[in-house]
């Protein structure tokens, strides 16, 4: 929230809390610098792209007739493609340009309130300065050939301020969004993993205390993922590394008794967490029975 | 330890919470995923009014379920998928979803002269700033005409500098040009709009570079009105400048008020910090600017249009003088409830 605050301690993270109105914290996942300037760029690409594509069709047309008409009609479309692009795109309920879409980027007011339209108008006004400034600088200096050092210096320090600008603060934001108090949040979607253990229905084995005592959460998850994952030399790794820790020697199927520890050492792990106690990993405390 | 550390027993399978909790309410959650799909893919129209009742049931049947699967769950992938879907829906519950025409209702009726009431100070002061840099640059260029040519760049002026003739200098206040009138009206329109944004976007670095073009707008107003006033055309001139120029003038320092008051929030934050300074200064102000666009389109139509067809002093006068009177009540008459919450 506070860009210009006090470095946090901790290592880097891009996930913010971001509180609903119902009062669940959700925990938005900030976009990438590389996210955005990729999607920047897609929609530079199609704003260019149209714009060309609607200078020569009116051109064709102004040929036949009304060259006025499609004078005029250039003029409106050059400005609202270069003004209103971004902020009609944002402004809609989606909260996202089809650049923004295509990297799966979203828009979002910083309080968790509703994005408004005057927010959405100040992030893109900004982008006045952010680009079109030194892009003109650029256009005017080529244009009069004589490129001027001092000037194109200036422009590059100026430009290089409001481009890396979003690499300077921890939550990623424009001077757009500075002023506008958004910032922009990836837009993931997962799919729900199959249940790991609900459906396997064979005898299991069962561990002694010392066992399911030498992981927290932190090794569970990652277990999770080891099975989610399915890789054969993976999974025997795992397997190994647990039966020697364990001092277990059986070795049967390693898939099914990667499985079978996982469930115990989640149900074990789940229990110590309905008496409010919560293992984060390894190096914690065993939860031990008084 | 030994090889008793672990055992085959014949046994009922292990339910972990993320399993029970499965079991009782996947269906919701599917339910729920669906709706929100349908309304990514297309529109909230999408939806039968039947998923409309229930989209903020399920909203908050699974933003209850990734809260308890938080507490009580450790199947990492369930807590993810929970978390997205909640995100997923929250979006679309509360992103702008109110239709284009009742926020453009909302903008003229409310959020428009609000905005605009709201940098009152900032307009004054720019108005201000005009009116003395016009009066500067006036009484130099009477008291030596060289500083014309100082202030004003000669493909600007023309043929309109201090050498000119009193002849030539009225031709240019009553031409009537009769073609490409509307491309003219038009590339007035979005030319004043850019450097109105501009001078938004501008007031960004502290407020100082607006400043500047509002004085030297306010320069060249004067350095012109010294011109022409040498030559005894002073009213036609006023005239010339009123029809278009109340507005434009006034949509300027509007766009000027806003990036000032942008400007000063973020030096001068007060109580607040910068970051929320700078927010609370930049919506409202963002409305305010949007809101020049369309005074630049209104003026550029008077500019392009109504100035050349139009050559009666007194008719440019009036017609000056009744757009500012309107938008002077529009924006600033008194509106009931004014304090009721407004969202910039």
């Amino acid at each position: 929230m506070r860009p210009f605050g006090p470095k946090r301690r901790g290592p880097f993270s891009m996930r913010r809390g971001f509180v609903t109105p119902e009062g669940v914290d959700l925990q938005l996942e900030l976009g990438t610098a590389g996210a955005r300037a990729g999607a920047f760029m897609l929609d530079s690409l199609m704003i260019v792209t149209i714009l060309i594509v609607m200078t020569v069709g009116l051109a064709f047309l102004a040929l036949a007739s009304k060259a006025e008409m499609m004078l005029i009609l250039w003029l409106l479309g050059f400005f609202i493609l270069r003004n209103g692009w971004f902020s009609l795109f944002e402004m809609s309920g989606r909260g996202a340009t089809p650049g923004k879409r295509l990297m799966g980027l979203r828009v979002v007011a910083r309080d968790g309130a509703r994005l408004t339209g005057g927010a959405v108008i100040a992030r893109n006004a900004m982008r006045e300065i952010e680009v079109f400034l030194p892009l003109s600088f650029l256009a005017e200096q080529t244009a009069q050939g004589a490129a001027d050092l001092f000037l194109t210096l200036f422009a590059l320090v100026w430009s290089g301020i409001f481009l890396f600008f979003p690499l300077f603060n921890r939550d990623r934001l424009r001077i757009g969004d500075l002023i506008a108090g958004t910032w922009v949040v990836r837009t993931v979607r997962a799919s729900l993993g199959a249940d790991l253990l609900y459906s396997i229905e064979r005898p299991r084995r069962t561990f002694t205390e010392a066992a399911l005592n030498l992981y927290g959460v932190y090794e569970l998850q990652t277990l999770e993922d080891v099975l989610r994952a399915d890789r054969e030399e993976a999974i025997a790794t795992v397997a190994g590394i647990i039966r020697h820790k364990a001092g277990i020697d059986e070795w049967s199927n390693d898939r099914e008794f990667l499985s079978d520890y996982y469930a115990a050492l989640c149900a074990r792990l789940e229990s110590g967490l309905m008496v409010g106690r919560r293992r984060e990993n390894k190096f914690e405390q065993a939860l031990t029975r008084r | 330890m030994s090889a008793s550390a672990s055992a085959i027993v014949e046994s009922r399978p292990v339910v972990v919470n993320a399993s029970r909790f499965r079991a009782a309410h996947e269906a919701e959650w599917e339910r729920l995923e669906q709706l929100v799909t349908r309304m990514e893919k297309r529109s909230i129209r999408a939806l039968s009014d039947d998923d409309i009742l229930a989209l903020p049931l399920l909203y908050r049947t699974t933003l209850s379920s990734l809260a308890v699967a938080r507490d009580t769950s450790l199947d990492r992938s369930l807590i993810v998928y929970l978390e997205q879907l909640s995100i997923r829906a929250y979006f679309q519950i509360y992103g702008v979803q109110t239709s284009v025409w009742r926020q453009l209702g909302h903008f003229f009726a409310r959020g428009w002269p609000e905005a605009v009431q709201g940098l009152w100070r900032e307009t004054l002061a720019c108005v201000l700033l005009t009116l003395a840099s016009a009066a500067v640059a006036y009484f130099l260029v009477r008291a030596d005409p060289g500083w014309f040519f100082g202030i004003i760049p000669e493909s600007l002026a023309g043929g309109r500098d201090p050498s000119a003739s009193a002849e030539a200098l009225r031709r240019t206040l009553y031409e009537r040009h009769d073609d490409m009138l509307a491309t003219f009206a038009t590339y007035l329109f979005t030319h004043n709009s850019q450097i109105a944004i501009f001078a938004f976007a501008l007031g960004f670095a502290f407020a100082v570079p607006t400043i500047l073009l509002i004085l030297y707008n306010g320069l060249m107003l004067g350095a012109f009105l010294a011109v022409f006033a040498a030559k005894g055309l002073a009213f036609n001139l006023g005239g010339w400048l009123a029809i278009h120029g109340t507005t434009e003038l006034f949509a300027i320092n509007i766009a000027g008020a806003a990036g000032i008051r942008i400007g000063t929030a973020i030096a001068f934050p007060g109580r607040d910090g910068r970051t929320e300074a700078a927010v609370r200064a930049g919506r409202p102000a963002a409305l305010a600017m949007a809101g020049t666009v369309i005074m630049l389109a209104v003026a550029g139509l008077l500019e392009g249009i109504g100035r050349q067809t139009v050559v009666d002093d007194l008719s440019r006068y009036a017609i000056g003088g009744a757009m500012l009177a309107g938008w002077l009540t529009y924006f600033y008459m008194p509106r009931r409830g004014r304090n009721a919450p407004v969202r910039p």
